[in-house]
């Protein structure tokens, strides 16, 4: 336990700073003593794309209806016109509309 | 295929990434403001408020140390509630590897500084595409930690400058952009095939395994997938 009184509160942070600074290091650095190979650079890749799919799990599954519907859109959109910033422009339209009515 | 080249970091390629992760950003403020508002309310001091928001940069991480927060804080399980959500990070600077190798370990080290959801999805869609720069990384970082920074202060100095952010859909925001990194990339049924597993993964350790494990359990699915179905050689 820590004191919040005096230094305290800069102390805590500075610990979690540098914990979090180690976390965005910590993957490069790793993989830098791993020699790459095939299966290395497949499982790199595997990872890339199942990441962006594991942070957006807990989104969609919290997320009301509106939410579930602006991913919807989202995702429509994205898969006809292959433009980013449109697709998550309609979404967001989308979650306010129905969420306005 | 992949580049042998190093990835461009210039200060024009990193000002257009400032540019292009701008728009997205404003919105991080929102969240910004939300903190800040809540920091307050915690009992955290201005000084201290300011200088986590720019020295951790990590939201969920931020507010889960308000949940801690008191005359005492427990300061070993902070830290370790602060790794095990920011643990994702590892997994997203592992998947830059085979581009930031190619880089001097100075500025391989220094482009991370500011990695975070949104930044590191558009500069691996950039690379993964054949956009060889890490301007998404960097200058998108630099927007994302300044939006943050001014959202947090925002909230300190007048509340939540949205009153109801939901109702503007300011709360699927990330969610719609990282869908949309997702489906921008190529895909192949390798791809779809390590999405499914990850996807799967990350909602079993979302309902079954500790709070904040499912981006590592999803990522690792998705990875073991990757290793174990290679690509056929061009």
């Amino acid at each position: 336990m820590i004191s919040t009184a005096g230094y305290g509160p800069a102390l805590i942070i500075a610990c979690m700073a540098l914990v979090t600074l180690l976390a965005r290091f910590g993957g490069v650095f790793i993989m830098g003593l791993i020699p790459l190979n095939r299966r290395v650079e497949g499982f790199i890749n595997g990872m890339a794309g199942s990441v962006l799919i594991a942070v957006l799990v807990p989104i969609a599954l919290q997320a009301d209806a509106g939410g579930r519907l602006a991913l919807l859109a989202t995702g429509a959109l994205m898969l006809w016109l292959k433009q980013p910033m449109p697709a998550i422009a309609l979404g967001i339209a989308v979650a306010a509309l129905y969420r306005a009515l | 295929m992949r580049s042998t080249v190093a990835p461009i970091l210039s200060f024009a390629e990193c000002r257009r990434g400032f540019w292009r992760l701008l728009p997205l950003s404003l919105f991080v403020a929102a969240f910004g403001a939300a903190f800040g508002l809540a920091a307050v309310q915690t009992g955290l001091q201005p000084f201290d408020i300011v200088f986590m928001s720019a020295t951790v940069f990590a939201g969920t991480a931020q507010f889960a140390a308000l949940d801690l927060w008191g005359a005492q804080v427990p300061l070993l399980p902070l830290l370790v509630t602060t790794l095990a959500i920011n643990a994702r990070m590892l997994l997203m600077g592992a998947t830059l590897y085979p581009w930031l190798a190619l880089v001097p370990s100075g500025r391989r080290y220094a482009s991370l500084v500011t990695l975070s959801d949104a930044n590191w999805a558009m500069a691996l869609n950039d690379l993964q595409s054949g956009r060889n720069t890490l301007g998404a990384l960097v200058g998108g970082g630099i927007a994302l930690w300044l939006t943050w920074l001014a959202g947090t202060l925002a909230g300190m100095l007048f509340g939540g400058f949205i009153a109801d952010p939901r109702a503007f859909g300011v709360d699927m925001v990330l969610g719609c952009f990282m869908l949309s990194m997702a489906l921008a990339g190529r895909r192949n049924a390798r791809s779809v095939a390590a999405w499914v597993a990850g996807g799967a993964a990350a909602w079993a350790a979302w309902v079954w395994l500790p709070a904040n494990t499912h981006v590592v359990a999803g990522g690792l699915a998705g990875g073991l997938v990757g290793a174990l179905w290679l690509e056929r050689d061009q």
